[in-house]
């Protein structure tokens, strides 16, 4: 077999212009801290300081929620639906203009490859804003009453593994309904979400309508516990989600979380294999399995196992680990070290356990936080590697016989965000998604979305739906 | 209006171009291939321009163009109907003055109001524009039935419509009609207002140089009375709006309509087009499909 190298083709950081130092986005202006003490963002696949950046603290959340409430009184809420549309329509229309831009940010910033953050992240964010913008003229379609309200000011919390992408799920629907908003942007990846500010700059989004406050989890505690705040909105893990949970009980406050998984990926022998492989490896190896529906818990029917296995294993073997801004790229930079840690960490729990690893031979670079696709198999139930949420590039292999041990063992977990099924069969397909406790059933695809497509989970994956029509349910009362 | 520049005395010695006004038909503007036109005239009666008489045969052939664009139209993704249809917008706001100036012309209406209805018009517009990936968030749906299915309703464009655009709402009126029914996924043929169609050729102007494929929307300009009934008898047209028809010839129109059964959307007794439009034009050019699919092991 020929065997074709690549040569290197890497996007050009032309495009993005990083000041040494950034503020903090309150009441339309750049503006220093009250109280926030700097700290610096790192591109993760060089360990290379992109630049310095301000953990807002209680002071600084305090006026961006205040100028967030001057906003949602003074300006937003008086603008017709349609002239809060306009405003959207715009955003959405700068993101797609300046998307190169955003992509290469959202690499450097974050560890991802190119191709993803420009074929996924950014057309995604921007379509979650196009699409929003045709809300805010017609919530009075959208089942909630003949007409709905806005809950007031939102504080909302994202995570890093997709910054812009979270930002859009966020900002687009509460903005649509009428709310103003201050969000707080990862620790390890605010980047992007200091360039949106920019964008609304440029889309003269009226100030106070959109606040950036940047900062770690105390910058986000402070959010969340203000008392200003009507609305919380997070997207992380489920051990923050529900202590927000805890800190919202007795308030006013309503929350949306949107938190871990493990989801299972079903596949039964009839399914079409090769198709399969590429969804598993999609499902699981997607952003560097930073994902919180990925399908980390690969569910094989016996009969077809071992087929499955073979196939997998030399696909991932084709799989590009590097540079993240190598267009050729499918693996990048884990996030952080600190996340490198917790996934080599519960790596060496699943081998000590009994699980057998096995990875691709691949050559990692040498500066950077980097981690092979990796996959483990004769996993039980019990082991904690098909438990707990990895967070990373590894794939826990288990087997079934029947479709209801399927059902069953998908199943068994506290959460419940997505599942996928493969086989041929559409009755089965169906018969699975009636039976799997998860918010999204793909079934022969993995990891899709879509403005239009609620997502949010069952159990412990969190309260609520973002996108489509039951997604604004999270922004409006009847 | 452009004859107004010749009047003031800084460009006193320039001759203003002026535009002809023909069909949009297919993407392309041809002259009717009868060769006829009339003449259109100002509210207050002044000369404004020759305008195309659409012949049966032109007519014709706007419904084919419209069938030739159907496809393509229907199957593109509701989000790429959005954004196309949004970009006309974009463009419609960039032609704003014309537009002021040729409804100020065509209503008689003084610029403060002609520009109200331009604006009304655009926004109009984008509010269509949004619906499209919505319809069926909101129109469709799953069934409960009573058994092991997985049942469901979506809908769907019903083919080519014919409208017969209103008379006196040369712009605001015109869009509100056409709008609901591309974006829906369905192509059009519209027959711009009798007495005040100038601003119609100008709306094909913008469809032209946005991103909607030619042949989605078809602008035929002429006298209603000769050119409707080919349409309402037209055998490959799914559907009609007959808003701006006259009323003493609304139900010969809908009798020739029935030998296809179109869909037929009567006009309103009073139709209000500064008012928010609801669904009613949207759901009437939908068709709903129901799909079972058996559920099981």
């Amino acid at each position: 077999m020929v065997k074709f190298e690549y040569a290197p083709a890497p996007e050009s950081t032309a495009v993005v212009d990083i000041a040494p130092s950034y503020g903090l986005f309150v009441d339309g202006a750049f503006v220093d801290p009250a109280d926030g003490e700097p700290f610096k963002t790192v591109n993760p696949a060089t360990e290379e300081v992109l630049c310095e950046v301000v953990a807002g603290g209680p002071a600084d959340v305090d006026r961006a929620v205040q100028a967030a409430r001057r906003a949602q009184d003074g300006v937003w809420s008086r603008l017709p639906g349609r002239e809060r549309g306009k405003y959207l329509f715009r955003i959405a229309r700068i993101m797609q203009e300046r998307a190169r831009e955003l992509a290469v940010l959202e690499t450097l910033d974050n560890g991802k490859p190119i191709r993803e953050s420009r074929d996924v992240d950014v057309p995604l964010a921007a379509a979650h804003f196009f699409y929003h913008a045709g809300w805010a003229d017609k919530l009075s379609y959208a089942g909630f009453g003949p007409d709905p309200k806005p809950y007031g000011v939102a504080g909302q919390v994202i995570p890093w593994n997709f910054p812009l992408l979270m930002l859009a799920w966020k900002v687009a629907p509460a903005l649509a309904c009428g709310n103003t908003v201050v969000l707080k942007p990862a620790e390890t990846t605010p980047l992007t979400a200091l360039l949106f500010a920019e964008i609304c700059q440029q889309a003269d989004l009226p100030p106070g309508v959109v606040n950036i406050v940047t900062g770690a989890g105390e910058t986000g505690r402070a959010l969340v516990e203000h008392d200003g705040v009507d609305k919380v909105a997070f997207t992380g893990s489920t051990e923050v989600g529900k202590a927000i949970a805890r800190s919202v009980a007795g308030t006013r406050k309503r929350a949306t979380l949107e938190l871990g998984g493990k989801a299972a990926n079903v596949v039964f022998e009839d399914a079409p294999i090769d198709q399969a492989v590429e969804g598993i490896v999609n499902g699981i190896f997607f952003n560097q399995g930073h994902v919180c529906c990925a399908g980390s818990r690969l569910l094989l029917q016996e009969s077809v196992a071992d087929e499955v296995l073979d196939s997998l294993k030399r696909r991932l073997g084709m799989l590009r680990v590097g540079d993240p801004l190598d267009k050729n790229t499918d693996v990048g930079a884990i996030n952080s070290a600190a996340q490198l840690a917790r996934i080599r960490e519960l790596s060496d729990i699943g081998e000590a356990e009994g699980a057998q690893r096995w990875s691709p031979a691949c050559e990692l670079p040498d500066r950077g936080y980097w981690f092979p696709p990796t996959l483990f198999t004769g996993v039980s139930q019990a082991h904690r590697i098909a438990r707990e949420e990895v967070f990373g590039p590894v794939l826990s292999v288990l087997t079934f016989r029947t479709p209801a041990e399927a059902v069953e063992k998908a199943n068994n977990t506290p959460y419940g965000l997505s599942a996928g099924v493969w086989t041929e069969k559409g009755s089965r397909i169906l018969w699975m998604a009636d039976k799997l406790k998860a918010g999204v059933v793909w079934a022969n695809t993995f990891n899709r979305f879509d403005p239009t497509s609620p997502f949010g989970g069952y159990k412990e994956s969190g309260w609520g739906r973002e996108g489509g029509r039951h997604g604004l349910e999270a922004y409006l009362h009847g | 209006m452009a004859e107004q520049n010749a009047t003031s005395p800084n460009t006193a010695a320039r001759i203003a171009v002026r535009k002809t006004y023909k069909l949009y038909i297919g993407g392309a503007f041809p002259r009717s291939e009868s060769g006829r036109s009339y003449e259109v005239t100002a509210a207050d009666g002044s000369f404004l321009a020759n305008a195309a008489l659409a012949s049966r045969k032109d007519a014709r052939d706007a419904v084919v163009a419209a069938r030739g664009a159907f496809a393509k139209w229907s199957a593109a993704t509701a989000y790429n109907r959005g954004q196309v249809l949004y970009r006309v917008a974009e463009v419609l706001e960039g032609r704003r003055a014309q537009f002021v100036d040729e409804v100020g012309a065509a209503e008689g209406l003084d610029a403060r109001a002609a520009g109200l209805v331009v604006d009304a018009a655009i926004d109009r517009w984008v509010w269509y524009a949004g619906w499209s990936d919505k319809i069926a968030q909101v129109l469709g749906g799953t069934n409960p039935v009573a058994g092991p299915y997985f049942d469901f309703s979506i809908p769907e464009p019903s083919g080519v419509v014919a409208v017969v655009a209103p008379q006196h709402s040369s712009l605001l009126g015109l869009v509100s009609v056409v709008a609901p029914a591309v974006v829906g996924g369905c192509t059009v043929v519209v027959l711009a207002s009798e007495e005040r169609p100038l601003p119609a050729v100008t709306l094909s102007e913008v469809l032209a140089t946005s991103d909607v494929p030619g042949g989605v929307v078809n602008v035929l300009t002429g006298r209603t009375a000769e050119v409707a009934p080919w349409l309402a008898a037209h055998m490959d047209v799914n559907a009609l709006d007959l808003a701006g028809a006259a009323p003493a010839d609304v139900q010969a129109l809908e009798v020739a309509a029935a030998d296809n059964l179109k869909r037929v959307r009567r006009p309103d007794p009073v139709e209000d087009w500064a008012a928010e439009p609801g669904l009613d034009r949207l759901r009437a050019f939908l068709e709903t499909k129901t799909v079972w699919h058996p559920v099981g092991i």
